[in-house]
């Protein structure tokens, strides 16, 4: 083993080159590694938030369409309710309506009827008070006899 | 270049020096030098005359070109690092960032913005330094000799300069951790009152000497056996593949193939050891001692 020199050489190059390496080597390499780490870091945890995100959208929709089935049941069964209620109105409505047209009818029946018997009444009494003048064939005083005559047509 | 098995081994295993011969020496052609003078070394006599004003340029030029192979790697994934999705040598540049990253916080406690980067500069310079063994033998120095280079080693960690100067340079960083963290006092202390404890003051003024051998011996043997574990590690291996080479010629790769694929798990091992036992040390220069008050 022979010592020499080159040992300065050698202590000048370690020197130098450790040196450099933590100058220019070692800071930037850990910085950027540190970097994607973090950058790692945030992207595991966005999607972590997302995943979460998700679960509670797809909640809020289920929910929400269960909602929307309840509520159009619900509507579903008013329009039957109503439906139904519309029926039994018109119902009602038509035999009220048949009622109050039979009545009206016979309304104005009894009142033909009636009509006719006053009709009938007059000219039976014109008629008796002819056949009166015929039969006794004397003047009977109309007015005199008037009242008798209205009675009997009362009477008819 | 040499003609026996033993001349090409050593020869192998001889480092491009380029340094100050002392007067006296004899040239490579049979003259002597009557002055010092700077020159290559071309045989083993104008090594010899060379003190320690010598440069293995080999070793210094492969360390700083696979060191700033490291640099120019890692600082261009650096220029490209985002926080978007990474290109593939990013990912690999990454990979490698984290890694080191996590041993220095699994293992260092205190705060250093120098451990981090020592820690991928050790680990991944030496991995470079150790992975050019994986070439054959003779490639580099066959084509540095047609360039006209006598020598040429160019595994800088079968170097034991360059190895070494590593690992003393961890041996400054542990002092400077130790007197950062706890203070000049702190460092002394560590040196001086263990592992040998006494309340009696004068047994206590006699301990300090015995703990101060101790703890030093203990504090040199860090770094010594930490650059010649690789050193040795490394140039056993080499060892082997030029033994291959010297010995089989052309048919090499019948012991070089395998020995190779065994170093495929050798070379980011040592790489490891160097890198974890330096955090290792640092962390523990940088605790604060057992029972010491914040």
């Amino acid at each position: 083993m022979n010592m020499n020199a080159t040992v300065i050489g050698q202590v000048i190059w370690f020197a130098l080159f450790v040196w450099f390496c933590m100058k220019i080597v070692w800071p930037f390499i850990g910085k950027a590694l540190e970097e994607r780490r973090q950058a790692i870091a945030e992207g595991l945890n966005a999607a972590d938030r997302a995943k979460r995100d998700l679960a509670a959208a797809e909640e809020k929709v289920s929910a929400s369409l269960d909602e929307a089935k309840a509520q159009s049941a619900e509507i579903i069964e008013a329009a039957n309710r109503r439906a139904s209620q519309i029926i039994e109105e018109a119902q009602a409505k038509a035999v009220a309506e048949g009622e109050r047209l039979a009545a009206k009818a016979k309304a104005e029946i009894e009142q033909e009827i009636n009509s006719a018997r006053e009709q009938l009444r007059q000219e039976v009494s014109a008629l008796a008070i002819a056949g009166a003048e015929q039969i006794l064939k004397a003047e009977v005083d109309k007015g005199a006899h008037k009242q008798l005559l209205d009675q009997l047509a009362a009477e008819l | 270049m040499a003609n026996t098995q033993t001349e090409y081994i050593q020869h192998h295993l001889t480092n491009l020096t380029y340094g100050k011969v002392a007067p006296g020496t004899e040239s490579c052609s049979g003259s002597v030098y009557e002055q010092a003078q700077w020159i290559f070394a071309e045989c083993p006599q104008e090594l010899d005359g060379m003190g320690f004003w010598a440069f293995h340029v080999d070793s210094l030029f492969w360390s700083g070109v696979l060191g700033a192979l490291f640099i120019f790697l890692f600082a261009r994934a650096a220029k490209q690092a985002h926080a978007g999705v990474p290109s593939k040598f990013l990912n690999i540049i990454e990979v490698f960032y984290e890694f080191i990253d996590n041993q220095v916080k699994d293992t260092f406690q205190a705060k250093s913005k120098l451990i981090g980067p020592l820690c991928l500069t050790v680990f991944f310079w030496i991995l470079l330094m150790n992975a050019i063994k994986l070439i054959p033998v003779d490639f580099i120095p066959g084509a540095a000799h047609w360039a006209g280079l006598e020598y040429f080693k160019y595994v800088p960690v079968v170097d034991p300069n360059i190895t070494l100067s590593m690992s003393f340079s961890v041996l400054f960083l542990i002092i400077a951790f130790s007197i950062k963290h706890n203070g000049v006092k702190g460092f002394i202390s560590s040196l001086t009152l263990q592992p040998f404890q006494s309340n009696n003051l004068l047994l206590q003024i006699i301990l300090i000497p015995i703990n101060l051998v101790l703890e030093v011996v203990g504090l040199l043997a860090k770094p010594v056996s930490l650059g010649l574990r690789l050193f040795g590690n490394m140039f056993a291996g080499e060892f082997v593949f030029v033994l291959a080479a010297a010995m089989m010629g052309y048919f090499q790769f019948v012991v070089a193939w395998p020995w190779a694929v065994f170093h495929l798990l050798v070379v980011p091992l040592q790489a490891y050891i160097f890198m974890i036992l330096t955090l290792v040390y640092l962390s523990m220069a940088s605790a604060k001692p057992e029972g010491a008050a914040e």
